[in-house]
């Protein structure tokens, strides 16, 4: 019985020091986790989620305080990715914090500003070229689309448009998967 | 001199359909009333339109300029007038408008004045200019400006120019008929191109299915004697016509992924963009191709040199086109080309032939039962199976790791597949998908970098403010007196100011141009001064 | 966005999922022939049952998970998952056998994975080995090889109701199989040798008296299939080339303790799953290095569970146990791509 008990014991020994000796040895040195999640969000920096801006949404993630299905930039691309990297089950977007739409831009109509610089304060991107009694208009490529600088004019001179696709942006459409239940590929 | 010839892994053998269309000679399209020119019929960035509205151009005459480096001009196919600038429907998968220019044919086909040039005195880097300026673009359907396939790159050199005569795809013989009937042009323009690459050996590769083409370059090959051009019989199987898997056959070599054949020593270019260099050094610019009407719905399937700009209905209806059967229209081969929704389409740089073919009732694709034809067919050696299931998931993390982007979408696999699944259609998907996310997140870093430098910003704003206000307050504990400090500003602005009108007397100083004015000058600027009264009034 | 939007290929080769299903079961004609000639018409009446169950199962299966019921039941996998697990089972088996059997391929190993494609193991072996496990005796209750069998209708009979005809009983027409017998005897320590001596009536030239027709039509069919390329030779080359080889080496070792390589090859089901088991393509490797080395996993096993297992018969094992290494193989065997060195 002795036996039994000391061999036992020296394979526990044995098998500790082992996995202790690689819980050092194979240790994996990962960024924080926010930041991870900050390269998987859209940067829109528009505020739906809840939070004032990508970067304290990630954070609030990662602390656990938000769910992941509170971008509607992102929509379920996101949702998907973020599920994929913290190993959960990916949730519906929560309508509450908006639609998901298709990628828009906004336009000064230069007739109506008055060079208030009001907007200017509002982008978070400093999407909006100008000063204070001079023309203001919207860098095209920078925009993001998040609509802030819309309630702050006091002209309402800032309008929607989407954004122009031509040929060179032009996808492949996802081939459509047959003789699969209807609502089973929805994507 | 035999050379030993390698294979590459997979092809196909498939049914040719060539025959019918080879019955005649090429023939030359009439020109129809309005042609419809796109501004990018090439790989790269548009060209950009010369000309207005109204005005009346010859044929040859250079219409859109290339602004930047990846970009040929176009010229006019015609002599006519130029009747608008809008965007039309032009032949790409996506059925899309883009920029055309429309020219209006006035009958006379009158040619602008046709410069001829000896190439054998030319310099490589101005052979290339000519090129450019005549807007060859690669013929053999990539549409790749031809004139950076024709400079080797710094420190590079060109063992061996390598022309594509293989044709691989069923039903396509345009380069089959051009190498029967133009052999010495072909023969010529390779002269011209290794000219341009300083290149050591030239070989020319046609499959074995084209004997009467293969004897022609033969023969015609004598005339040229003292160069050494090797001609060579390829085994036709499909795709031996790639880039790659010719230099594979031909030359024993597998370019690198990722890399350019030039990189490795080789150059390759299609046959009908070999007879268009040698058009081009004698003035001609490229302003037609011999293109292969033919399918299931054309009663007299031919060959025939179409001017750019040409509608697809027209050339249709010059074969006897039955416009009521049910056919898909197809620009290019039945394995790598698409789907034309739009019958104006205008023929195009790229356009190597107009297929219409029977549509077959649509089978759903069955679920992929793994059985592998796929992987043996596949030239690139890819699994297509593992490219489809991650495509299908859109896991485009994994499908990069099975080398998604090696793919050459030359439809083997999908040929073969007992399942009838689009491969290629999901390969395609997956690559866009990719290219369009890349785009996202580039988008997405910048928007970050620009959020985060002005969240820098208000804090800088913010720290500057307090600073300034530290100082302020430090002053006025230092003087303790309001009076001084008004005091203090006071010298301040006296400071200012003194500062400003002793640069004013610099400047009045140094205006010595005024003096010894000739009468002329004098009386001009009398004049500046009477106007700028005048305006400020 | 344009309707008309699809992709080239706009050719097709006229290969498709059907034609693979009936070609397979055509090239099984002949083996099913020797099959009746030899053990009576056991083999049709257990047709007659499992394939009306596969079709139903299939339909039934289909119509639950709400998928279109025609192009599945039309591809003829159905049907050809029963055939292989009809031409498995004995003759003389009672009717609840080949129905159970075949309803478990379908619905659990076929169906409930996924349906066509996406099952991992080979459905046909799954429900043999179930079988197998849950009814030992009923399994291995064979009939001797012989030229007069009994008439089409006492065989219906004893398949419905169990009931032989008069002055028959069930342990005097039945039999185990050659390798059944083989295998018993070499474990009570006799030798080859001896047990040819005892049983001279039960070896032919080759393998069982039989059996090795039965096999020899299943490796003409096989050589037909891989002709007209429905399969390629990787799998069965492996299958048979591994099998031989190890049979081969421990006879060599021990010549009485061993069967022959040739008894292996052309005895129990080694040609049948050689060529029209083991080729299963949904279930089988796809690389073909990873081929070879599936083939040769099937080998190895069928020999060693045929030598020290508990069943005298180890193809089905053997094949289940390659379908669980599948991924992995074909994982580490991914050929290299054009243009790129080793990856």
């Amino acid at each position: 019985m002795f036996e039994a008990i000391f061999v036992l014991a020296a394979l526990a020994i044995a098998f500790g020091l082992l996995l202790g000796y690689s819980a050092i040895r194979f240790k994996v040195k990962g960024d924080p986790v926010t930041d991870k999640i900050d390269a998987i969000l859209p940067q829109t920096q528009c505020g739906q989620c809840g939070y004032a801006g990508c970067r304290p949404y990630a954070e609030a993630i990662a602390n656990g305080e938000a769910d992941i299905n509170q971008c509607p930039p992102g929509g379920k691309v996101v949702i998907q990715a973020l599920a994929d990297l913290l190993g959960r089950d990916p949730v519906p977007l929560n309508e509450e914090n908006g639609q998901h739409a298709e990628k828009t831009i906004v336009h000064i109509d230069e007739q109506l500003c008055i060079g208030c610089t009001l907007c200017i304060q509002a982008c978070p991107v400093d999407a909006i070229l100008g000063a204070a009694k001079q023309m203001h208009t919207i860098i095209d490529s920078e925009c993001t689309g998040c609509n802030l600088c819309i309630a702050p004019c006091p002209v309402d001179c800032i309008y929607i448009v989407p954004v122009k696709r031509d040929i060179s942006q032009w996808r492949w459409p996802r081939p459509e998967t047959e003789l699969e239940k209807p609502e089973a590929d929805k994507s | 001199m035999k050379r030993l010839l390698r294979h590459f892994h997979g092809g196909l053998r498939l049914p040719e359909h060539k025959k019918i269309s080879m019955q005649e000679l090429i023939s030359e399209a009439p020109i129809p009333p309005r042609l419809i020119l796109p501004l990018q019929q090439h790989i790269g960035e548009p060209a950009e339109s010369l000309v207005s509205i109204g005005e009346r151009v010859l044929k040859g005459q250079m219409i859109a300029e290339a602004k930047s480096f990846v970009s040929v001009p176009v010229h006019a196919s015609t002599s006519g007038r130029i009747i608008c600038i809008e965007n039309r429907p032009i032949p790409h998968p996506s059925g899309l408008n883009a920029p055309c220019i429309i020219l209006e044919a006035d009958g006379k086909d009158e040619t602008i004045d046709m410069q001829a040039h000896d190439y054998h005195h030319m310099e490589p880097a101005e052979l290339r200019h000519l090129l450019r300026d005549a807007g060859i673009v690669g013929l053999g359907g990539a549409g790749f400006p031809s004139f950076i396939k024709l400079n080797p790159g710094p420190g590079n050199r060109v063992n061996t120019l390598l022309l594509n005569g293989a044709e691989c795809e069923p039903y396509i013989t345009c380069d089959a008929m051009l190498m029967q009937q133009r052999p010495h042009e072909i023969i010529k323009g390779l002269l011209v191109m290794k000219q341009a690459l300083q290149a050591e050996h030239c070989i020319i590769a046609v499959e074995d299915n084209k004997r009467l083409a293969y004897t022609t370059l033969v023969n015609a090959l004598e005339e040229h004697q003292p160069h050494k051009i090797e001609i060579i019989q390829v085994p036709t199987l499909y795709p031996t016509g790639g880039e790659k898997q010719l230099i594979k056959v031909v030359t024993g070599v597998e370019v690198p992924a990722n890399n350019r054949p030039v990189n490795v020593g080789i150059v390759c270019h299609n046959v009908a963009t070999a007879a268009a260099v040698y058009d081009a050094t004698q003035g001609q610019p490229l302003i037609s191709r011999v293109v292969t009407v033919t399918g299931d719905a054309v009663k007299h399937p031919r060959n025939l040199q179409v001017r750019f700009g040409t509608p697809f209905r027209f050339l249709l209806d010059q074969c006897g086109f039955d416009e009521r059967a049910e056919i898909d229209l197809i620009m290019g081969g039945p394995l790598m080309g698409f789907k034309i929704a739009d019958q104006q389409v205008p023929v195009i740089k790229t356009s190597n032939c107009v297929l219409s073919l029977k549509r077959e009732p649509r089978r759903p694709a069955m679920p992929c039962i793994r059985c592998a034809d796929c992987v043996l067919v596949c030239p690139v050696q890819l699994l297509p199976q593992q490219l489809y299931w991650y495509a299908r998931a859109q896991d485009f993390d994994r499908i990069q790791d099975y080398h998604l982007f090696d793919c050459i979408e030359c439809g083997a696999c999908a040929y073969v597949c007992p399942s009838h699944i689009p491969l290629v259609n999901y390969y395609r998907f997956a690559k866009t998908e990719i290219w369009a996310q890349e785009e996202e997140k580039k988008k997405a870093d910048l928007a970050r970098q620009r959020h985060e430098f002005r969240q820098y910003r208000l804090e800088r704003g913010k720290k500057e403010n307090e600073e300034r206000r530290q100082r302020k307050k430090e002053l006025l504990k230092k003087t303790g007196n309001k009076s001084d400090d008004r005091d203090a500003q006071k010298t301040a602005i006296e400071a200012a100011m003194a500062r400003v009108q002793a640069r004013r007397a610099e400047q009045e100083q140094q205006r010595k141009n005024t003096d010894n004015l000739n009468l002329a000058q004098k009386k001009v600027i009398e004049e500046i001064e009477a106007r700028r009264k005048k305006t400020n009034d | 966005m344009n309707p008309g939007i699809s992709s080239s290929p706009f050719l097709n080769s006229g290969n498709s999922v059907p034609r693979i299903m009936l070609w397979v079961l055509l090239a099984l004609i002949p083996g099913m022939l020797a099959h009746i000639y030899f053990f009576g018409w056991g083999l049709l009446i257990n047709l007659g049952i499992a394939i009306p169950t596969a079709l139903a199962s299939e339909a039934l299966m289909l119509r639950l998970r709400q998928r279109p019921i025609k192009p599945f039941l039309s591809d003829y996998s159905a049907i050809l998952t029963a055939t292989l697990l009809a031409i498995a089972l004995p003759p003389l088996a009672p009717w609840w056998l080949a129905f159970i059997g075949t309803a478990f391929a379908i619905i659990i190993a076929k169906q409930l994975y996924g349906g066509l494609g996406y099952n991992p193991f080979n459905p046909a072996m799954v429900g043999y080995a179930m079988l197998l496990i849950a009814f030992p005796r009923e399994m291995t209750t064979w009939l001797p090889a012989q030229s007069h069998h009994m008439a089409f209708m006492d065989s219906l009979r004893y398949s419905l109701f169990e009931v032989l005809p008069s002055g028959h009983n069930i342990d005097s027409i039945s039999m185990a199989t050659p390798m059944d017998i083989v295998k018993t005897r070499l474990g009570l320590n006799m030798t080859i040798d001896e047990i040819n001596a005892q049983f001279h009536n039960l070896f032919g030239m080759l393998g069982g008296r039989g059996w090795e027709w039965v096999n020899l039509m299943f490796l003409l069919g096989g050589m037909l299939l891989i002709f007209i390329r429905v399969i390629s030779w990787h799998i069965p080359v492996a299958v048979i080339g591994s099998l031989f080889s190890c049979a081969l080496v421990f006879q060599l070792a021990d010549i009485d303790a061993h069967a022959s390589p040739l008894f292996h090859l052309f005895s129990g089901a080694t040609m049948l799953g050689a060529f029209f088991i083991a080729t299963d393509p949904i279930s089988a490797a796809t690389t073909l290095r990873g081929r070879l080395y599936y083939g040769a996993g099937i080998g190895i096993f069928t020999y060693i569970i045929r030598t020290w297992g508990g069943y005298p018969d180890g193809f089905a094992f053997a094949v289940l146990l390659m379908n669980m290494a599948v991924p992995t193989i074909d994982y580490y065997t991914q050929p290299r791509v054009f243009g790129h060195q080793d990856d």
